[in-house]
């Protein structure tokens, strides 16, 4: 940086001659602007919970204070790479750390998952998006599924805190796929497990269609995989149990700028990364919102074959 | 000898070779055509230029400088007002500004005000950038909301005077809209990064990565020991058209396909990750700047055909006429007169036709514009793979949902005294596209010059009133 080391050399001659508080000021300026204004995100804490996906905490003190259950982030990984959405798995103010749970299933989150303990996350945006509504519904039953279970569990930490009866439901495609599954017994009434396989607990979610026929329940919360999200939201809607869903479509700078995230809720344009994440899973249009998801898979494609042809 | 009536020429890419890259359009004037230009200066002892300088440049002594190969002394007198020449240089519509003023432009062409500010820039910028020496601290702290022209321009000021700065930047490159939205062709990012180290050289701190709202409230920066906040987030909501289809894949926000292709530098996917996709036939709704960029866009990354789509005709349109000329010349189809009705998708949900109705142009409406009206049965279809709306953006509404006591529009911009832009909360201030909606560059860098000054003299005053 020239103009650091030009401006560093005026400071100096400069406080030659002026007072000792401005020569402090000054120093702060030259660390300060060696850093360029950028925050340190610094991973603590790396576990491998199952096959592809990585737990992180990172050190991002300001984050840690502002986020709530619900809420996201939209990292960086390198000077070339995607802003990708991530959903926050927790926080620690006291810490001053945030948690994410990620799936390496693209470019980017591949990239994440090779960072060690120790390395600097370059860009952490955080927390963007509404918090999820926390109160006292009553009885509700969680469905979460896949890697999702991580960022789920922060809510329902949250929710149970909150005087809620949570029955949930652990799912993913087979028994090797399921992530803390006891942490998430732990913060539940009942807890029921299903892979899709049937390798471990139920096979399939066809056992929750008749507990929503069987058992009240005043509220559902779901989150997982799209067309998980639209199954329990089917579910439901003949039982007319409001049904909360947590969308995460194709997003650039997450702030309301660009619209790639806009899904139609009720017949209206949404934006996910400002109006959600949370809908009414009654009111969403999943085929539209699954049809935008894969506008990029050729190109998501074509980015992993040239990250591994090593031509970066 | 006869005094020449017309401008230097500017230095241009040929259209067929510069539509195949992302180059800069224009390559500047050279030292000797600067000279050339700025001796056709008469040096007017009134000069009118200076009051069409939202930022009050003393043009005349810059271009007598130039005039006289004096580049050190013209761009010292230029960066007294403006902080951002190089971005000022390329991307103000001078010949609504100072150009309009210059008396050579009755008989002929008026001097090109913004080329001479663009050379002496560029000239500081390849020497080696000086600073101003650093003025004593005042003791003041200011928050700046926004790194684009506005923020920026605040910044510079205030750390000029001696006051502590923090800008907080929502992306991950400072800029603002000069980063995300104005394409390389037209203003290189290497340029606004040179700009953006140069406020940064002043003082100021730069936080990216920092949404305000959302990591911190406006009030959460006054608890962090802030006397002052600046707001001038920008106008970053785009606005769509609400016709059926809109959501259709392959349908783009102005806002998206410029962030994809300029930040995050789609046109170079795979070296870069974020992808684009365009095919070849692109349909531009909308006839500012904004689509003209995002028209000449598309064409660089590939499309064999693009439309402009614009309801009014060519004598409407709100470009910039350099803009429209140059879209022109690059061969953009302009499809006047011409409004969309609905976007047709194929079975994967890709957008494939765009509807149109043909308009004619009826009584003025409020904004003193003939209104466009439909002329019965003239729809048509047009055969498209991609979609830009690009008919404008309101402001993004993240600080206004969570900043109580800050009074906005019904089009969510910030309401702010004119002179001072300050808003209805003490201490805190705000300009740019955020108070007007979508404008200019120099429009923001004027109220964010008017915004810094009277934020130093409110934290001057209550400094003196606590002692």
């Amino acid at each position: 940086m020239p103009l650091s080391v030009i401006s560093g050399g005026l400071c100096w001659c400069l406080c030659q001659t002026l007072d000792l508080h401005f020569y402090k000021l000054l120093l702060l300026f030259l660390t300060e602007s060696r850093r360029e204004g950028a925050a340190v995100y610094r991973i603590v804490k790396k576990r491998s919970l199952a096959p592809s996906v990585k737990l992180f905490e990172i050190e991002a003190p300001a984050v840690a204070k502002k986020a709530r259950p619900g809420q996201f982030a939209i990292l960086r990984v390198s000077e070339r790479g995607e802003r990708i959405p991530i959903t926050l798995a927790g926080a620690d103010p006291e810490k001053g750390t945030v948690t994410i749970i990620f799936a390496e299933v693209g470019k980017t989150s591949t990239d994440l998952g090779t960072l060690e303990e120790g390395d600097e996350i370059l860009n952490f945006a955080a927390p963007l998006g509404n918090p999820l509504k926390i109160e006292k519904y009553g009885t509700i039953l969680c469905v979460g599924g896949g890697v999702f279970v991580g960022a789920f569990l922060y809510q329902m930490k949250a929710l149970r805190e909150a005087g809620n009866r949570i029955v949930s439901v652990v799912g993913a495609r087979s028994a090797e796929h399921l992530i803390l599954v006891d942490e998430v017994k732990a913060v539940s009434d009942e807890t029921f497990v299903s892979t899709d396989d049937g390798s471990k607990g139920y096979k399939g979610l066809g056992f929750l269609r008749d507990m929503l026929g069987s058992r009240k329940f005043d509220h559902v919360f779901t989150m997982g995989p799209t067309a998980l999200q639209r199954e329990i939201s089917e579910m439901t809607r003949p039982h007319g149990i409001p049904t909360t869903v947590n969308l995460f479509p194709v997003m650039v700078d997450a702030t309301g700028m660009c619209g790639a995230c806009r899904v139609n809720v009720g017949g209206e344009t949404k934006f996910a990364c400002i109006d959600g994440p949370d809908f009414d899973g009654h009111k969403v249009d999943f085929d539209l919102l699954i049809s935008r998801m894969r506008v990029y898979n050729p190109q998501e494609k074509i980015a992993m074959v040239y990250r591994g042809s090593g031509a970066e | 000898m006869s005094r020449r009536n017309t401008q230097v020429a500017m230095p241009k890419q040929a259209p067929e070779e510069r539509v195949t890259n992302f180059d800069e359009v224009a390559k500047g004037y050279t030292e000797e055509m600067a000279v050339d230009e700025a001796i056709r200066c008469l040096t007017c002892p009134k000069p009118q230029c200076i009051k069409g300088c939202p930022v009050g440049v003393d043009i005349p002594s810059f271009v007598k400088a130039i005039k006289e190969k004096r580049f050190e002394d013209a761009i010292r007198t230029i960066k007294e007002k403006n902080a951002l020449p190089a971005v000022c240089g390329r991307v103000c519509p001078q010949e609504e500004q100072c150009q309009k003023y210059c008396v050579l432009g009755i008989k002929g062409e008026p001097i090109a005000i913004g080329r001479l500010e663009r050379i002496a820039a560029d000239r500081e910028q390849q020497h080696g950038v000086e600073l101003p020496e650093r003025p004593k601290p005042l003791g003041g702290r200011v928050a700046v909301v926004g790194s684009g022209p506005a923020g920026l321009t605040v910044a510079a000021e205030l750390a000029k005077l001696g006051h502590e700065v923090e800008v907080f930047e929502s992306l991950h490159t400072a800029g603002g809209v000069l980063m995300y939205g104005i394409p390389e062709f037209r203003l290189p990012k290497e340029i606004v990064q040179a700009e953006v180290d140069y406020v940064r050289g002043l003082g100021a701190k730069i936080h990216v990565d920092s949404t305000i709202g959302m990591l911190y409230t406006v009030s959460d920066l006054f608890v962090e020991g802030f006397d002052a906040v600046f707001i001038g987030s920008g106008a970053g909501l785009p606005s769509f058209l609400r016709i059926p289809g809109e959501n259709l894949n392959g349908v783009y926000s102005a806002n998206e396909f410029l962030i994809r292709t300029n930040l995050m530098k789609a046109y170079k996917f795979p070296e870069y990750d974020t992808p684009i996709r365009v095919g070849k036939a692109v349909a531009v709704v909308g006839g500012g700047n904004v689509a003209m960029d995002s028209a000449r866009s598309a064409l660089r990354l590939g499309a064999e055909k693009v439309y402009i789509v614009y309801r009014r005709g060519r004598d409407e349109l709100p470009a910039r006429l350099e803009e429209v000329e140059n879209a022109e010349e690059e061969g953009i189809i302009f499809m006047l007169l011409t409004n969309p009705t609905r976007l047709i998708g194929d079975e994967r949900g890709f957008v494939k036709q765009m509807e149109c109705i043909r308009m004619q142009l009826g009584e003025p409406d409020e904004s003193g514009r003939r209104r466009p009206v439909p002329m019965p049965n003239s729809e048509f279809r047009l055969d498209v793979d991609t979609v830009v709306i690009a008919i404008g953006q309101t402001p993004n509404p993240l600080i206004q949902r969570t900043t109580e006591g800050l009074k906005t529009t019904k089009y969510g911009t910030i309401i702010v005294d004119e002179e001072t832009g300050r808003t209805s909360i003490e201490g805190v201030y705000a300009g740019g596209d955020v108070v007007s909606g979508a404008a200019t560059v120099i429009s923001a860098m004027g109220a964010g010059k008017n915004a810094a000054k009277a934020i130093h003299e409110y934290i001057m005053l209550k400094k003196t009133a606590v002692k």
